[in-house]
């Protein structure tokens, strides 16, 4: 999960980080509120938005006053920047820079360990440094069971060629923001700028932190980060009937088994659709559970997205045995009764096939097309949803 | 020959006395695994009794069951949470194989606990999140369903559990002297390249049937070691072209970022290294029985 940059900044100071004061804002009113609570001469009115180039696109405005920064909010927010949507700004404190570098410690999946980038050139898209000049941004291997110590922190600082005196001051910080990364269980720890002010102390200006999903059990506080009004609602459905689901722009609708499979599923629907003017509307995986409450739960998802005009379901049976499968589908129909009015073209294979598609063929389910291969029965679905247009 | 795992090799289960742990410790007795412990502390001392006779006792650490029984392989049921605790014990005993089957660990704990084998050196790990390992005819070490295929002479190494068993039903006409899952999440033990490595040097296979998946660049590090050091034929298929950017496909590293880890940049990396691509799983299986024939 990607936060935001205010949350990411609570984060920051939550473990310490150096920080300027920054308030959250859904509304111009609540926006000079904060501007007044920050008492700085100068604030920045910051639209939050998980995307970069949000300074290009205006959605960063200084405000010298309280109602300037009412001002500013109410043009920023709103706003589409890069197909996102400005739901709320950040106030934050104005910042007296003199100098701007960079920071970040990211999982290194080749090396299976983490990696450190920093350089003394921050403010700047880091892609666009380290294709330019690679040579500025320092790259350092983090071991996960050591993490930056005083050690590392000074090996990057070093590294990444700061002054004695400044590289000094940095280093501390770095540490805290491997507390950050380690505490908060981050994939991504990213500040740029890391900004050395006119006083010579070193803040985190903006911050990106992405969090790892798999660590929900130990930080319950996390659930409160999701934002619920960039969530597609059916992705939401879907994730509260605890389904893997990512909704696409397609008329074909897609259930299978084990995330691999699936992919390939899309993949292969989208090859046959190519010449129907078709491609898939989702990507679901109901994983090992193929009851008829889960393919009904599934199914009510899917035939919640009105672009959807027919629904492949594609299973091998591993585990899950195929004539579960098909009562499972069968018990679906049942629940769902007239609410499912779309073609269903299933293709199983594996466990337990014959029994699986006795199941369906003696149900005889009007909506219902058995299909014989993977590629066949992609061709299939790709055709009814063609005609469905 | 087989890699990684064959008829020698001495299985203990953690986790066995969980519901998944019995269910696919009985399943991978029934496919000819030699099971030879389960590790619980809290049952320690007793014996599970699994369908067809076998009765298996029940150790209260990993470096008891190894010592008691000989056992060179682990294979890991034990919940997300729980999952780090049981691969530090396991690789502390000094196990050689340690499979993960888990799904949903931290990536954090899976770094932890790899980066920890690999400063102690004794032990190779599979997974997390991954179906396992199974040596048709030999063992089976983990949830693959061991009745699609039986032995033969291709070897097969893939990030998915499905795909996986459909390549393998696919080339069932051929049959598999190894088939391993390494498994979804962004940090796995055992690689792509790690298993091409040992099935080039494995006499009994023929050529290898490689599944990737869009996320990170396995397989573009996999397609430049083909490139470098495979005699045998391989085969690719790549999983998430019609992926879009930042969403994770329900594998944990299945995610492309930005213009980084997509389906078509691998297809290009491996077609560049001379590795046919299929473009769906039965014309990839097509393209390897084509090689074959060809031998």
């Amino acid at each position: 999960m990607d936060l935001f940059e205010y949350q990411a900044r609570d984060l920051f100071e939550k473990h310490g980080v150096p920080v300027l004061g920054g308030v959250v804002a859904e509304d111009p009113a609540t926006a000079k509120a904060a501007a007044q609570q920050l008492g700085t001469p100068v604030v920045v009115v910051k639209a939050q938005v998980k995307t970069g180039g949000r300074g290009k696109a205006g959605g960063v405005k200084i405000a010298k006053s309280p109602e300037e920064a009412e001002a500013k909010a109410a043009e920023i927010l709103g706003m589409d920047i890069k197909g996102h949507t400005v739901h709320r700004v950040m106030i934050a404190a104005g910042a007296d820079i003199a100098e701007e570098y960079y920071f970040s410690l990211l999982l290194d999946r080749a090396n299976r360990n983490y990696l450190a980038m920093c350089s003394v050139e921050g403010g700047m898209e880091i892609e666009q440094l380290a294709v330019e000049r690679p040579e500025a941004l320092a790259r350092v291997a983090v071991d996960p069971n050591v993490g930056i110590d005083e050690a590392k922190a000074k090996e990057i600082v070093e590294a990444a060629r700061f002054d004695a005196e400044t590289g000094a001051k940095v280093a501390p910080v770095l540490q805290k923001l491997w507390d950050v990364y380690r505490e908060e269980d981050a994939t991504l720890v990213e500040v740029n700028p890391l900004v050395k002010t006119g006083a010579g102390d070193i803040v985190a200006l903006d911050g990106k932190v992405t969090l790892d999903e798999n660590a929900e059990f130990r930080h319950e506080d996390h659930a409160a980060l999701v934002d619920a009004k960039d969530e597609d609602p059916l992705e939401a459905k879907a994730k509260a009937l605890d389904l893997n689901y990512v909704k696409l722009d397609g008329e074909v609708g897609i259930i299978g088994n084990g995330a691999g499979l699936v992919m390939s599923t899309l993949d292969v629907v989208a090859y046959a659709g190519e010449e129907h003017g078709v491609k898939p509307a989702n990507f679901l995986d109901i994983g090992g559970g193929a009851s008829a409450e889960v393919m009904a739960n599934g199914l009510s998802v899917i035939l919640g997205d009105e672009q959807v005009r027919a629904v492949f379901v594609n299973v091998f049976g591993g585990i899950t045995a195929c004539d579960a499968v098909a009562n499972g589908i069968v018990g679906a129909l049942e629940k769902l009764g007239e609410s499912e009015n779309k073609p269903l073209v299933v293709r199983l294979d594996g466990n337990n096939v014959e029994e699986g598609r006795a199941i369906l063929e003696k149900a005889n389910h009007p909506l219902v097309t058995l299909a014989d291969t993977m590629d066949g029965g992609a061709a299939q679905v790709a055709a009814l949803a063609a005609n469905g247009k | 020959m087989s890699i990684f795992l064959d008829d020698s090799s001495k299985v203990i289960v953690q986790g066995m006395t969980g519901s998944e742990g019995m269910k696919h410790s009985q399943r991978m007795l029934a496919s000819g695994t030699n099971i030879v412990g389960g590790v619980n502390p809290r049952k320690a001392g007793q014996q599970v009794e699994f369908d067809g006779g076998v009765s298996v006792p029940v150790f209260g650490t990993v470096a008891e069951a190894m010592e008691a029984t000989g056992a060179n392989v682990s294979v890991v049921f034990v919940p997300p949470k729980f999952a780090k605790a049981a691969a530090i014990e396991a690789i502390d005993a000094g196990i050689e194989l340690l499979i993960v089957i888990t799904e949903g660990i931290p990536v954090k704990d899976s770094a932890e606990f790899f980066n920890y084998a690999q400063a102690k050196g004794a032990t190779r790990i599979i997974g997390p999140n991954c179906p396992g390992i199974i040596s048709p005819g030999k063992s089976n070490a983990g949830i693959t369903p061991a009745n699609i295929t039986g032995p033969g002479k291709l070897g097969l190494v893939s990030k998915s559990g499905t795909l996986t068993y459909q390549m393998m039903y696919e080339l069932s006409d051929i049959g598999f002297t190894t088939c391993i899952g390494i498994g979804g999440d962004p940090v796995i033990g055992t690689t792509h390249i790690d298993a091409l490595a040992a099935f080039e040097a494995d006499p009994d296979t023929v050529g290898v049937v490689m599944i990737g998946e869009i996320g990170g660049d396995a397989e573009e590090r996999a397609a430049a070691y083909i490139k470098d050091n495979m005699s045998k034929p391989v085969v690719g298929y790549v999983a998430g072209f019609t992926a879009p950017e930042g969403k994770t496909m329900g594998h944990a590293g299945a995610i492309v970022s930005g213009s980084a880890g997509t389906a078509q940049a691998k297809k290009e990396a491996l077609e560049a290294a001379g590795v046919k691509v299929g473009k769906t799983p039965t014309e990839t299986a097509e393209l390897m029985r084509e090689i074959i024939a060809g031998l």
